[in-house]
C-alpha cells in the first residue's frame, strides 16, 4: 500500500500522535535536527506529528522542489542533505487514516492510540511521558514491548531507540476477543452461553 | 430517696434503647454478610427474561472498551439499557448514541436511555472541595439507581462507577433490588488494579471482576482471567 508524492516516488510517513493529552516532550523531541536526521536517513521521507493540547508549534517544513531539464521535480541539489518534509496538526475526530497511511508510527502510551494502531498493523514506538502521575499507562506499554509488539521508549531515549530499532523484529499483535467474557456474565446470569 | 428512684427509673430506657441499637446492628451485618456472600454465586433460576442493564461509560478509552465489550453481548437480553456518563464527559454519550443507531434491530434501539452523572472529583480537583462533589454524586447515583433500578451492572474502571455500584450494593442489602454488578478492569491495567476496581474487589461489592491480563488474575486470586478485549 504505497503512497506517492509528485515524482511518484513512494512516500514513508512517520506518523507522531499524543491523542486527547498535552505532550510537549514528545513533540519537542521529535522535532530536533537530531532525529529528523535520523527518520531521513532510515528513508522515511514525511513526518506527521498530531500536536493534542500542546502548547510547543513545530514548524512545518516544506520540500524544496526545481524542475530540472527533463521536466521531473526534484528536491534541491545544491549540495544540501535532502530532509524530512514537516507537518503537524492539533486534532481530528479520527487519526485512523493518518495511522492507516504511516510507515511509522510513535504514539504516547495511551491505550486507544496503542490499539488502535497494532490493529492495523503498524510498527509503533510508544514513548511514556514521565510528567504524568501515578503512570500506570507504562505499564501496558512494557508489557506489550516485553512481548516484542512494539518498541518502548522515554522521550530522552526516543533517538537511541530510533538508531537501534529493528522493525522485522516485531510480532503482529493478535486481535483481542471480548466473547470469553460475555460467555462467563450470560452463564453468570442463567442465559443461554452463546 | 426521690433521686434513687429516678435513677431507676432511667435506667431500663437506656439500656433497652442499647439492647435495640445492637439487635438492629446485628440483623444489618447479617444481612450484608448473606448479601456478600450470594454475591458472585450465580443466579438461579435460569433467566429467560431480558434484563434491564445500566453502562457506566468513562472518557479515555473506558469508553471504547466498554463498546467493544456490548458489542458481543445479545441486544436482545440486555434491556433496556441504560448509559451513564459523567456530566463533563462531552464525547462518550455520543459514542454511546452512535453504537445503538449501528444496530440494525429497530425495536431493540428504541430500548436504549442515556443519562448523565455528577462527577464525586475532577481530575485535579482539590480534595477538600471533592467531600461536597462525593456527596452530590451520591446523591444523584441514589437518584438514579432509584428510578433504573437495573438488575444488570456493566462497568469497567471510571470513578463514576464507585456511588453508583455503591447504592446498588446498599439497595441489596435493603432488598429494593437485587443487581448483578459486572467489573471489567482495564486493559490498561497489567500488574496493578484501578482505584475503582480495587475497591469493588477488596469491598466485595462486584459479583465478578475480570481482568485482562494473568498477573493480575495472581495477584488478586478472586478476580477472573478472560484475556485481552481490545
Amino acid at each position: 500500500m504505497g503512497l506517492a508524492d509528485e515524482n511518484g516516488d513512494p512516500k514513508k510517513i512517520v506518523f507522531v500522535t499524543v491523542g486527547t493529552t498535552l505532550f510537549d516532550a514528545l513533540v519537542i523531541g521529535v522535532d530536533t535536527p537530531q532525529i529528523k536526521k535520523e527518520l531521513y536517513a532510515k528513508g522515511y521521507t514525511h513526518l506527521l506529528i498530531q500536536i493534542g493540547r500542546g502548547s510547543y508549534i513545530p514548524s512545518r517544513e516544506v520540500k524544496l522542489l526545481i524542475l530540472t531539464g527533463r521536466g521531473k521535480l526534484s528536491e534541491n541539489s545544491n549540495g544540501e542533505d535532502g530532509s524530512l518534509a514537516v507537518d503537524y496538526f492539533t486534532f481530528s475526530s479520527s487519526i485512523a487514516d493518518s495511522l492507516r497511511s504511516a510507515s511509522l508510527v510513535i504514539s504516547h502510551a495511551g491505550s486507544g492510540s496503542i490499539f488502535e494502531t497494532l490493529r492495523l498493523g503498524k510498527p509503533l514506538i510508544v514513548v511514556v511521558n514521565e510528567d504524568l502521575m501515578d503512570n500506570h499507562q507504562a505499564e501496558l506499554a512494557e508489557e506489550l514491548a516485553d512481548r516484542k509488539h512494539l518498541l518502548c521508549a522515554r522521550p530522552q531515549t526516543l533517538h537511541r531507540t530510533l538508531v537501534d530499532m529493528n522493525l522485522e523484529s516485531l510480532i503482529p499483535y493478535p486481535p483481542g476477543d471480548a466473547k470469553p467474557v460475555a460467555k462467563l456474565i450470560n452463564r453468570f446470569l442463567g442465559f443461554p452461553e452463546e | 430517696m426521690e433521686k434513687d428512684e429516678q435513677c431507676l427509673l432511667y435506667l431500663p430506657r437506656s439500656s433497652s434503647f442499647l439492647l435495640f441499637l445492637a439487635g438492629a446492628f446485628t440483623l444489618i451485618a447479617i444481612r450484608i454478610l448473606y448479601v456478600v456472600n450470594r454475591s458472585g454465586k450465580p443466579l438461579r433460576p435460569v433467566n429467560r427474561k431480558p434484563v434491564s442493564t445500566l453502562i457506566v461509560l468513562g472518557s479515555g478509552g473506558h469508553t471504547a472498551e466498554m463498546l467493544n465489550l456490548l458489542s458481543v453481548l445479545q441486544k436482545d437480553i440486555f434491556l433496556p439499557r441504560y448509559y451513564v456518563a459523567a456530566a463533563t464527559d462531552n464525547m462518550s454519550l455520543q459514542k454511546a448514541r452512535m453504537f445503538e443507531n449501528s444496530s440494525s434491530d429497530e425495536t431493540v434501539v428504541e430500548a436504549a436511555k442515556f443519562m448523565q452523572i455528577y462527577r464525586s472529583r475532577e481530575v485535579g480537583q482539590s480534595y477538600m472541595t471533592s467531600v461536597g462533589t462525593t456527596l452530590i454524586a451520591i446523591a444523584h447515583a441514589f437518584w438514579l439507581i432509584s428510578k433504573m433500578r437495573p438488575q444488570v451492572i456493566l462497568c469497567n474502571g471510571p470513578g463514576t462507577c464507585i456511588p453508583l455500584c455503591g447504592i446498588a450494593f446498599l439497595f441489596k442489602v435493603v432488598g429494593f433490588r437485587w443487581s448483578s454488578i459486572f467489573y471489567v478492569e482495564s486493559i490498561a491495567r497489567v500488574k496493578r488494579l484501578s482505584l475503582s476496581g480495587l475497591l469493588l474487589y477488596k469491598l466485595r461489592i462486584a459479583d465478578q471482576l475480570y481482568v485482562q491480563w494473568p498477573q493480575l488474575q495472581q495477584k488478586y486470586p478472586r478476580a477472573l482471567y478472560v484475556g485481552c478485549l481490545m
